[in-house]
Parts: C-alpha cells; sequence; structure tokens
C-alpha cells in the first residue's frame, strides 16, 4: 500500500516536472502569457483615450480581462499535444487514475502561466494609474481567482481532444462558464478601494468559486478524455 | 532481462469472441487467442483489417463492442492495460526534453512499485537499444528510427509483462531489427507474452499466427 502511493507521488512529480519544463522551455508558458497580458493592457488605454481617471475605476476589470484570456491563450493544447504524440495512451495505461493527473496536468499550468500573470499583475497595475491597495487587492484576487480559470479551462482543454478540434472553439465554450470568477473577482478588487460592499463578501465566494471548480473541473476533464479517447 | 514468472505460476492472455466496431464500421467480429507466458502472437493482415484496434482492445484504450480480454496469472490488481506495453505508430515524445529527460520521464510514471533508481533505468534502456551516445540531444533532432529505438527504450527499463507491439520495425535499420528481434526473444524466455502486429519477419520463433480480416469480411 505505502509502495503503491508513493510510487503514485512519483509519478505525479515526475508528471509536473516534465509539462513545466516543456513550458519554460518553449516559451510557450510563462513568456507568451505576460506578454499576451502586457499587450491587452497596454491597448485600452489607446482605445479610451488618455482619461486617467477612468482607466483608475475601470483598471481592476481591464487587468481582470487581461489575465482571463492570457491563461485560457496557453490551454488549449494542455491534453491535445499529449494525444497528438500517444502521450496520453501511455498516460492512460499508467498506474495512476486520470483525475489526479488532471490535477497535476492544471496546477503545472498554473504555477507556468497564472502565477506568473499574477506576478506582472501589479506591475501593469502602474500603467493603469491604479492607486496601491488596488494594486495589492487586483493582484491577491487573482492569486484566488486564476486557479478557477485554470481549472475551468481544463474542461474545455479536454473537449478539444474529444471534438478533435481546437483553436478558437476552446475559448468560445470556456469564456462563458468563467463568468462568476470574473463578476467577484473584479467586484472583490473594487470592494477593497471602497466599494459599497466589505471586501471579504465578495472575496470568499471568489474563494468558493476556485474550490468547487477545483473539485468539479478535473472530474469533467477526465470523463470528457476518457469518452473521447474512444 | 527480468523474470515475470513467480514461482510456478503461469500468465495467460486470453481474448474471447473479440468484436470491434470503430466509426460505425465493423472491423472484426469473433477473434479469439490465448496465449502463455513465454509465447506470442504475431497479427498479421491487409491494411484496415483491425491488427492496431485489437491491440488498442488488449491495452484497454478503447473497448470491445462485444467480447473480453482477460489475464489469469498476473496482478489481480491492475488491469490488462497496466501490466502491458503499448508502442503503438507515434512516438510519445517531447520536442524540448532531452532523450534522456523523455525516457525518465516515462520510467517514473510508469513504474507501479517504487522503481530503485529510474536515472540509471533509464540509462541501462538507451544503451541497450543504442542511443546511450545521444542522451544530452533533445529528442526534436532525431530521426525516424531513432525515435522508434527510444520507444523501445522504455519497454526494457520499466518491466511489465506483455509487450503491445504495432508494426516494432518500422523505421528500424537492419541491425536494429535484428536487435529487436534478440531484445524480444529474451522477453519471452524471462516469461513474457507479445503480441505484435506486423506485415514482415519480426524474428519470433513458435510465434502463433492471428490472421485478422479474412473472417471478419464474411460477417
Amino acid at each position: 500500500m505505502t509502495a503503491t502511493v508513493t510510487a503514485t507521488f512519483a509519478a505525479l512529480a515526475a508528471l509536473f516536472t516534465r509539462d513545466a519544463r516543456i513550458a519554460i522551455r518553449i516559451g510557450g508558458g510563462a513568456m507568451i502569457g505576460v506578454l499576451f497580458f502586457l499587450t491587452v493592457v497596454t491597448l485600452v488605454p489607446f482605445a479610451i483615450g488618455p482619461d486617467l481617471a477612468l482607466l483608475r475605476r475601470i483598471g481592476p476589470a481591464i487587468l481582470w480581462l487581461g489575465a482571463l484570456l492570457a491563461s485560457l491563450l496557453t490551454l488549449d493544447r494542455l491534453f491535445a499535444s499529449d494525444h497528438d504524440d500517444g502521450s496520453l495512451d501511455l498516460i492512460l495505461m499508467g498506474r495512476v487514475p486520470l483525475e489526479i493527473v488532471v490535477v497535476t496536468k492544471a496546477l503545472a499550468h498554473w504555477v507556468t502561466t497564472g502565477l506568473p500573470l499574477v506576478i506582472a499583475s501589479p506591475v501593469l497595475g502602474l500603467f493603469l494609474n491604479l492607486e496601491p491597495a488596488a494594486l495589492g487587492a487586483t493582484a491577491l484576487t487573482l492569486l484566488v481567482g486564476t486557479p478557477a480559470l485554470t481549472f475551468i479551462g481544463i474542461i474545455g482543454a479536454a473537449l478539444a481532444v474529444a471534438l478533435r478540434r481546437g483553436g478558437l472553439l476552446m475559448p468560445v465554450m470556456v469564456l462563458p462558464m468563467t463568468i462568476p470568477v470574473l463578476i467577484f473577482g473584479v467586484a472583490a478588487t473594487n470592494a477593497a478601494v471602497g466599494g459599497p460592499v466589505p471586501f471579504a463578501t465578495p472575496f470568499t465566494i471568489l474563494c468558493a468559486l476556485t474550490l468547487m471548480s477545483a473539485v468539479i473541473g478535473p472530474f469533467a476533464a477526465a470523463a470528457t478524455l476518457r469518452h473521447g479517447m474512444e | 532481462m527480468p523474470s515475470f514468472v513467480h514461482g510456478k505460476a503461469v500468465m495467460e492472455l486470453k481474448g474471447t469472441d473479440l468484436s470491434c466496431v470503430r466509426g460505425g464500421r465493423r472491423v472484426f467480429a469473433g477473434v479469439n487467442f490465448a496465449v502463455e507466458s513465454g509465447n506470442s502472437v504475431v497479427l498479421t493482415g491487409a491494411n484496415g483489417a483491425g491488427k492496431s484496434s485489437l491491440l488498442r482492445l488488449v491495452a484497454g484504450l478503447i473497448h470491445p463492442e462485444q467480447g473480453s480480454v482477460a489475464l489469469t496469472g498476473g496482478d489481480d490488481e491492475l488491469s490488462v492495460g497496466e501490466q502491458a506495453h503499448y508502442v503503438g505508430h507515434l512516438d510519445p515524445l517531447k520536442p524540448a526534453l532531452t532523450v534522456t529527460e523523455n525516457l525518465v520521464f516515462w520510467v517514473r510514471f510508469l513504474n507501479g512499485e517504487a522503481p530503485p533508481e529510474p536515472v540509471s533505468a533509464a540509462e541501462w534502456g538507451l544503451e541497450a537499444v543504442g542511443l546511450g551516445e545521444l542522451g544530452h540531444l533533445p529528442a526534436g533532432y532525431l530521426s525516424a528510427g531513432q525515435r522508434r529505438r527510444l520507444s523501445l527504450a522504455r519497454m526494457l527499463a520499466v518491466p511489465r509483462p506483455i509487450w503491445l507491439l504495432d508494426e516494432p520495425t518500422t523505421a528500424l535499420d537492419a541491425a536494429a531489427q535484428e536487435r529487436l528481434g534478440a531484445v524480444m526473444q529474451a522477453h519471452l524466455q524471462g516469461g513474457g507474452i507479445i503480441l505484435a502486429a506486423t506485415h514482415g519477419p519480426l524474428g519470433l520463433e513458435g510465434a502463433q499466427e492471428l490472421r485478422l480480416g479474412s473472417k471478419a469480411a464474411v460477417q
């Protein structure tokens, strides 16, 4: 029993290391996500015009939208690349339950893509004339909320394998499911700067959304993958 | 080579009345086979006769429409697929990782019990297929034959009793094909089981032949 548990952890550690290494080496993960985030955040002031008061007001929303799009950008190949080169066959023939494999791959994706976005957000917030409290609140809500984006996104990533079609289909299916996360993420940030409700109210709902998606996402994605392999 | 004969227990892999439907088309029906430790089955048949489908079915990657695959004498807690190696048409390698990193990952991931030393097992596997010198090279630079050798190294580095090989000699040069023949004989002598789909000779002595297509076409 203990030997099996040890072997399972060794297998999962190996999977995490492999995915993180690939993301960092190809530059498909961390760097591309942050650069896309930077691009979105830079474009908005050009579109809106040099109204500093307006930027300060909508800044948290822009950061959240940018992070949402950037974290989905790198997600569609999460399982498709393993399916295309036959790795998914071997993963299914391993002795680790598929649900835990999915969680591990999601964690590796979040560490290489979501976490850099959280770290970059205060710097990009400066571009949007955010006050210090809002910078901190945005980073904190992104830290809590981006895992939810990954865990919801893996369902779409699994569907991309099942439907044998990637590209824009994934964001189109996944983005509607991320709306609650976006609403409460931005609401919590605005509350921290002096919104009508106390910070804790939307923030705890955001935490709950993350925990819920961490439970539902892996089971849904694993079921989709099993079905899609047929 | 590791031995899969535990005491007197002899493993038997048995497929009973298997039929398979892919994309609405019946690929084969009523296929039976039984193979014991130390023996092999060579699957032959025309393109599309269902050789690959049968191997994927035994591996548990697709489900039969009818019939079942069972292994007696193996580890009862594991499925047939979890005790088998599958080498298909695709070589599951990540071009961004080096040859060693690719193999060490699979050794760590596929090993059931805690392996003695995954890195040395992987290095031994690479030496055995003649890739020992290329361990540091990113796998993206390998030729088709070298990629196939790396897939075969996985079977040597992780001991599993059943080998499911889908045209394993593809892209291999003559020397490597000969080496593969020797490796397969050694696996059989250790009590392993091999199911291989092929169009050419594999060098497996005393293998049963399972010809797909002729019967299935009638149904």
